[in-house]
C-alpha cells in the first residue's frame, strides 16, 4: 500500500467534467511530479486530495491516505488531517500569507489547532521550524510581518506552516513558479531535503519539465483532466510513449532559427543612465533615502539586432524599460533613438515614441475588454501625425493579423473570445502595425504554456526574417532568451554586469552573477546522454 | 507607528486651520454686511451700527479671525445674538444630547450590522444571505423620518413603552436619558446599519477569495475558524471607513430625527440659528462639527494602522 493512492478519480464541477479516471500514487519519501499545461487538471487533483474542491464539485473513485478514503471522510475529520498529515504549499507566496498576522503566529497556528500545546511552546516550535526552512531567528524573528519579507522568504514561511507538524504527505502546487531562478533553486533544494529528512511523500505540481526531471522520482503527465502517461523519471523521459509528452518535452527546449544579424548602424543608444527613487524616511526626523534603480547603464542596440535582458526581480529591468519607452525621465545620462532623445525637457518626445512599441506579459490584463480587435490593434495610429485612410487602415489590419498567424475576420471579435496565446499574437499585431523601429518584449512569453510559447517564439523568428525586427527581449527565463536573441545583457542591482553575444555569455559566463544565474536555472536533461 | 501618528496629527492640524479659514472668510466674503443680514432688511441704521460694533466688524479682518480662533481654542465661542447667552454654553447643552444620541445610534448600528454582514457572507447565496440582503435593501430605502414616526405610533402611542418625544435631562440619571434616546437612536441607526451590513458582507466576501484564506484551510482550520481568525480583521478597513463617516453624519445629520422626537440637539440648534440668522452661533457650531469630523477621521486613521501592520510601516 502506498502512502497516497488516487484511483480512478473523476471530478465534475457543476456538471462540467474536469478530471477523468485519474490514478496515481505517492510512496513515503518519494517525490512525484504531476506535470501538464494549463487546464490539465493537475491543481484540482491536488485540491481534491486536500478535500478543498470548489462548491458544486462531484467526485467518483477513491483517494486513500494510508488506507483511509479521503473522499468519504467527514469535513471535521478532514480538518484534522489537513495540516497534520497532509501539508500544502501554494504558488503565490506574495498572497498566501495573512498580511495582518506575524509569521510566528501563522506558523504556530498550524501547531496550535492540531495539538493541545501552550501558546509559548507552539511559538518555540514555530521558531524551530522557521529556522529549519532557512529563516533563522536572529534575522527573521517571529514578530515579522509577511510584507517585510521577499517572495522567496515568504515561500519559506508557507513551507514552514505546511511542515510544522511533519506531515506524511506534502503537496506543492507550482511552489516556485512566481520566484526568481536562484530563489527557485533554493526552494526546490529545501523541498527535496525536507522530503528526505522527514521521510515525507512529496506530490509536486509543476508545468516546468526541467524542474520535474531534476528532482522527481516519478513523473505523471496530464492533459485535459486525464493522465496520459506516468513512470519513473528516467524511464519515462528516455522512453516517452505518448505524442503529447514528446511534444511537451520538445516545446520546453524549443529552439528557433533566427535570421542572420545584418551589419548595420546603432538604433538605440543608452548611455550612462541613472535613475534614482526616493525612499521613505527611516527615522521620524531622518532624511529621505535614495534608491538607485539604474546605475550608469550603457548599451547599444543596432538596427535589426535582437537583444536580450535578463536579471532577477528588482534588478531594474522594468525601470530601464520605462526609461527607454520615455514613460519617465531619468536623473542622468542619455537615451537616444536614431540620434533623437526619447525624453526632451520635461516631456516625452512623441516623434521618437511612435517609433517604439511594447508587448507586455499579461495577455489577459493588457487589453480593453470592451473594444474589438480592429480597434485594439490600431491604437498606435493615434501616435501618427497623419493616421492612415480608412482603406489603408483596413489593409494594414488584414495584413498584420495575417502576419501574426490570425485571420483577418478576427478583427471583429472581442478579446475574451481568444486564448492566451492568441491574445499574445494580438498584442504583437498591435506593436507591429505601425512598423516601429524598436519593439520591447517585456516578459512577453512568461505567462504562456510551453507549447504556445514555442509557437510565439517561432512567430517572432518569422517576423524577424520578414520585417527585419529590432527588439529588446526582457525575460527571467534564460532558456528563452538564449534561443531568441543575438546578444544579451545581464543586470544585477541596477547595473549591467555582463554583456556579449548570447551563446558566448551562456557557454562561458565571465561574471560570477551570470555564472550563478546559469547554474541555478533548471535545464532539460540530455536524453541521448540519459539513454547512453 | 510614531511617524504615522505624527503625520496624521499634522494633517489634522492643517485641515482644522484650513477649515477655520474657510468658514470665517466665506461669511466675510459673502456679499452684504453680516450685521444687516442678521437684522433683516427693515432694520434701523443705528441698530445695524450697534451690532457692527458688537460683532467687531470695524476691526481688521485678520485680527478678528485671530481673535475668533483664539476664542475657539480657549472655549470662548462668543455671545449668541438672538439668545444673548454664551454660544459655548448653548453648544455644550446641545452636545450632551447629540453626542450620546450619536454614540448610541452608532453602537446600535455596528452591533446590528457586523453580525448581519458576517452571517450573510458566511451563507453567500443561501436563504439567510438573501433574507439579510433584502432587509438591508429595505433599510436603505425607507426614509428614517417615516420610520421614526412609525416607531412613535407603535411604541409610544399604542404600546406606551417609551415617551413620544422630548429629552429626559441628565438630572434624571443615565437610565432615563437612554430611555428617552432609544427610539431616536433606533431610527437613526437602522438605515446606517443597513449600509454597514452591506459593506461588511462585501468586504468579507472579497477577503474570502484571497489566497491566504485557502492557506488557512490547508492548515486544517474549519471554514468558520478561517472566517473569524483570518477573514474578519482583513475585512475591517472598509468597515472602519464607513463607521467613521457615519459617526460624523449622526452627530450633525440627526436634524430631522431631532425634530420628530423634539430633542434639543445640535441639529436643531443649527436649524434655529440659521432661521434666526444668528451667524455667530452658525459659525461656531459649523466649526465644532468640522472639528468633530476631522478628529473622527484621525481616530479612524489610527484604527487602520492598528488593524493593518502594512500601514504602520508606510509613511
Amino acid at each position: 500500500m502506498s502512502l497516497l493512492d488516487i484511483t480512478n478519480l473523476s471530478l465534475s464541477i457543476n456538471g462540467t467534467p474536469i478530471l477523468r479516471d485519474v490514478s496515481l500514487s505517492v510512496n513515503t519519501g518519494e517525490i512525484v511530479a504531476v506535470t501538464g499545461e494549463s487546464g490539465s487538471g493537475k491543481s484540482l487533483t491536488a485540491l481534491a486530495t486536500m478535500g478543498l474542491l470548489p462548491k458544486g464539485s462531484q467526485t467518483t473513485g477513491t483517494i486513500t491516505l494510508e488506507g483511509q478514503n479521503l473522499l468519504t471522510t467527514s469535513e471535521a475529520d478532514l480538518c484534522n488531517i489537513r495540516g497534520n498529515k497532509i501539508g500544502m504549499v501554494f504558488q503565490e507566496p506574495m498572497t498566501a500569507l495573512n498580511p495582518v498576522q506575524t509569521i510566528g503566529a501563522q506558523v504556530a497556528e498550524t501547531i496550535l489547532i492540531h495539538g493541545s500545546m501552550r501558546k509559548s511552546d507552539a511559538m518555540a516550535r514555530a521558531a524551530d521550524v522557521l529556522t529549519r526552512v532557512g529563516l533563522p531567528q536572529e534575522q527573521f524573528p517571529l514578530s515579522r510581518y509577511p510584507h517585510e519579507l521577499s517572495g522567496g522568504q515568504r515561500q519559506r514561511v508557507v513551507i514552514a506552516m505546511a511542515i510544522a507538524l511533519r506531515p506524511k504527505l506534502l503537496i506543492a502546487d507550482e511552489p516556485t513558479t512566481a520566484l526568481d531562478v536562484t530563489t527557485q533553486a533554493q526552494i526546490l533544494d529545501l523541498l527535496k531535503d525536507l522530503a528526505h529528512d522527514f521521510d515525507m511523500g512529496l506530490l509536486m505540481i509543476t508545468h516546468d519539465l526541467a524542474v520535474v526531471s531534476d528532482m522527481a522520482d516519478k513523473i505523471v503527465v496530464m492533459r485535459l483532466g486525464e493522465v496520459l502517461e506516468q513512470g519513473k523519471t528516467r524511464t519515462l523521459l528516455t522512453n516517452m510513449q505518448h505524442d503529447y509528452t514528446k511534444m511537451l518535452f520538445a516545446a520546453s527546449g524549443h529552439q528557433v532559427n533566427l535570421p542572420d544579424l545584418p551589419a548595420s548602424d546603432v538604433l538605440l543608444r543608452v548611455k550612462n543612465v541613472v535613475r534614482d527613487y526616493t525612499t521613505p524616511r527611516k527615522a521620524v526626523f531622518g532624511s529621505k533615502g535614495v534608491f538607485r534603480a539604474l546605475n550608469k547603464v550603457s548599451f547599444d542596440i543596432k538596427r535589426g539586432e535582437r537583444l536580450g535582458l535578463v536579471g532577477e526581480s528588482g534588478c531594474g529591468k522594468s525601470t530601464l524599460t520605462r526609461a527607454i519607452l520615455g514613460l519617465e525621465d531619468v536623473q542622468d545620462g542619455d537615451i537616444t533613438l536614431d540620434g533623437a532623445p526619447v525624453f526632451t525637457g520635461r516631456k516625452p518626445n512623441l516623434a521618437v515614441r511612435r517609433k517604439m512599441q511594447v508587448v507586455f506579459q499579461d495577455p489577459f490584463g493588457s487589453f480593453n475588454p470592451r473594444h474589438k480587435v480592429a480597434r485594439l490593434i490600431t491604437e498606435p495610429f493615434h501616435l501618427l501625425e497623419t493616421p492612415p485612410s480608412h482603406e489603408e487602415r483596413q489593409r494594414l489590419i488584414n495584413q498584420t493579423l495575417t502576419a501574426v498567424g490570425l485571420d483577418p475576420s478576427d478583427a471583429n471579435k472581442y478579446i475574451h473570445q481568444f486564448s492566451g496565446g492568441q491574445r499574445q499574437r494580438i498584442a504583437i499585431a498591435r506593436a507591429l502595425i505601425i512598423q516601429p523601429d524598436l519593439i520591447v518584449f517585456d516578459e512577453a512569453v512568461s505567462a504562456l504554456d510551453v507549447s504556445v510559447r514555442a509557437q510565439i517564439l517561432d512567430l517572432l523568428a518569422d517576423l524577424s526574417a520578414k520585417y527585419n525586427l529590432t527588439y529588446l527581449f526582457i525575460s527571467h527565463d534564460l532558456s528563452v532568451v538564449r534561443t531568441i536573441t543575438d546578444r544579451v545583457l545581464v543586470m544585477q542591482r541596477g547595473e549591467i554586469v555582463e554583456q556579449g553575444e548570447t551563446e558566448q555569455v551562456f557557454t562561458a559566463p565571465n561574471h560570477p552573477y551570470t555564472q550563478e544565474l546559469i547554474a541555478a536555472a533548471p535545464v532539460l536533461p540530455d536524453l541521448q546522454h540519459m539513454k547512453g | 507607528m510614531i511617524r504615522y501618528t505624527l503625520k496624521r496629527f499634522l494633517s489634522l492640524c492643517i485641515s482644522l486651520a484650513v477649515a477655520s479659514l474657510l468658514i470665517f472668510f466665506v461669511i466675510e466674503i459673502a456679499p452684504g454686511d453680516p450685521a444687516s443680514f442678521m437684522l433683516g432688511i427693515n432694520a434701523q441704521p443705528d441698530t445695524v451700527a450697534a451690532l457692527r460694533a458688537e460683532l467687531g466688524l470695524d476691526i481688521p479682518k485678520l485680527e478678528r479671525y485671530l481673535a475668533w480662533t483664539q476664542g475657539m481654542l480657549t472655549g470662548d465661542f462668543g455671545m449668541s445674538y438672538t439668545y444673548r447667552t454664551p454660544v459655548s454654553q448653548m453648544v455644550a447643552d446641545r452636545l450632551w444630547v447629540s453626542l450620546p444620541l450619536a454614540l448610541f445610534a452608532l453602537a446600535l448600528s455596528t452591533l446590528i450590522a457586523l453580525p448581519a454582514g458576517i452571517y450573510a457572507a458566511a451563507r453567500r447565496g443561501q436563504t439567510g444571505d438573501v433574507a439579510v440582503m433584502s432587509a438591508t435593501q429595505l433599510g436603505v430605502a425607507i426614509p428614517n423620518f417615516w420610520f421614526a414616526m412609525m416607531l412613535v405610533l407603535i411604541f409610544a402611542i399604542k404600546l406606551r413603552w417609551f415617551a413620544g418625544g422630548g429629552f429626559a435631562g441628565w438630572d434624571k440619571g443615565l437610565g432615563a436619558v437612554m430611555w428617552s434616546l432609544t427610539l431616536p437612536a433606533i431610527s437613526l441607526a437602522l438605515p446606517q446599519a443597513a449600509i454597514l451590513a452591506r459593506v461588511m458582507r462585501s468586504a468579507l466576501l472579497d477577503v474570502m477569495n484571497e489566497d491566504f484564506m485557502r492557506t488557512a484551510r490547508a492548515k486544517g482550520l474549519t471554514t468558520t475558524q478561517t472566517l473569524w481568525k483570518h477573514g474578519l480583521r482583513n475585512a475591517l478597513i472598509p468597515v472602519l471607513t464607513i463607521i467613521g463617516l457615519q459617526f460624523s453624519f449622526l452627530l450633525a445629520g440627526g436634524i430631522i430625527i431631532e425634530q420628530v422626537f423634539y430633542l434639543p440637539g445640535l441639529g436643531r440648534l443649527v436649524f434655529q440659528a440659521i432661521s434666526a440668522r444668528d451667524l455667530i452661533v452658525v459659525e461656531s457650531v459649523v466649526m465644532l462639527l468640522v472639528f468633530a469630523v476631522i478628529v473622527v477621521n484621525f481616530a479612524v486613521d489610527l484604527a487602520y494602522a492598528a488593524v493593518d501592520p502594512r500601514l504602520r510601516a508606510r509613511t
